[in-house]
């Protein structure tokens, strides 16, 4: 099942390689976007916001609104690795999500 | 048309459906499996573990529904398409596809066909229906489903936020548009009673 990662970066990419190609901005923080879609039910935002994240009802609630009404919300921020997992999990759900650096 | 799901006590969910309703979320989940295609399993001879370490695609798919299930993972579209970063942007897109593409479309793949299973093992008593009870996990599994086969659709009616209580709604019957726009709110009105049932 989806636990059962198939991806193994680090074999394919040795350490020495990500690092010099990777454009070197640690202080820059990485956020996790989801994007309004026609589709989805406010419902199973809000479900999937509570359910992944563990955001309390309320705080599911309101980003849910923001992805509708603003057209998109950043739902979480952190590292480049830990905000693509979350954007594969986020398409896991089926939300349209996608991750950026945070350049303000 | 009416059943919706309810919460089972102890856990799980549970909807009274009949035989017409049956062959139409099996008909759907089947056509859902066809467009997201077979698994790539090893051909005859080939090593296993060639397969399991396959790298997916790098391109989005060309087929809107397609791409739709499996969007992008960079980039914000709001963005300035112009913006110097975009071609960065765009070779993370690819190298996130290539490693998350297959373990999705699997993910997709096997929530179908358990929603096709859980149907099957449904003994319709004459014109009555079927209860179908769901487990916790079959419920995860049948909510992943109807949200794909939502996207499908709603990507192949082009349904915008526009269209709410708007023409698409009130096609007139002869509309080809018209049983599909029907099995779309349907399926909208059975996935909003299961996560209603899977609220925290």
């Amino acid at each position: 099942m989806g636990q059962v990662s198939t991806a193994p970066a680090e074999i394919e990419r040795p350490e020495s390689a990500e690092e010099t190609s990777a454009v070197p901005e640690p202080d820059v923080p990485w956020v996790t976007l989801v994007h309004n879609d026609p589709v989805n039910l406010m419902s199973y935002v809000a479900y999937v916001f509570q359910t992944y994240f563990g955001y309390s009802k309320d705080k599911a609630h309101k980003l849910m609104l923001d992805v509708h009404h603003k057209g998109r919300a950043v739902v979480s921020s952190g590292s480049r690795e830990e905000m693509e997992r979350d954007v594969q999990a986020m398409h896991g759900y089926g939300l349209w999500a996608t991750l950026t650096q945070d350049r303000g | 048309m009416a059943g919706v799901f309810e919460e089972v006590p102890g856990g799980g969910a549970a909807v009274v459906l009949d035989e017409v309703e049956i062959a139409i979320l099996r008909s759907l989940a089947v056509q859902l499996l066809e467009l997201v295609g077979p698994g790539d399993q090893p051909a005859a001879g080939e090593d296993p573990l060639a397969a399991l370490f396959a790298e997916g695609p790098s391109e989005a798919p060309a087929d809107p529904a397609l791409a739709r299930l499996f969007p992008d993972g960079y980039g914000d579209p709001q963005a300035d398409p112009e913006d110097a970063h975009e071609r960065e942007v765009r070779a993370n897109s690819a190298e996130f596809r290539r490693f998350t593409e297959n373990d999705l479309r699997d993910r997709k793949r096997e929530d179908a066909l358990a929603v096709v299973r859980s149907l099957d093992s449904l003994a319709t008593a004459g014109e009555r229906g079927a209860v179908l009870k769901l487990a916790d996990d079959e419920c995860k599994r049948w909510l992943g489903t109807l949200n794909d086969l939502r996207l499908t659709i709603g990507t192949r009616l082009e349904v915008t936020d526009e269209d709410e209580n708007g023409e698409l709604y009130r096609l007139p019957d002869s509309d080809p548009r018209k049983p599909m726009v029907m099995a779309y709110l349907w399926l909208g009105a059975l996935q909003e009673s299961l996560v209603e049932t899977l609220m925290p």
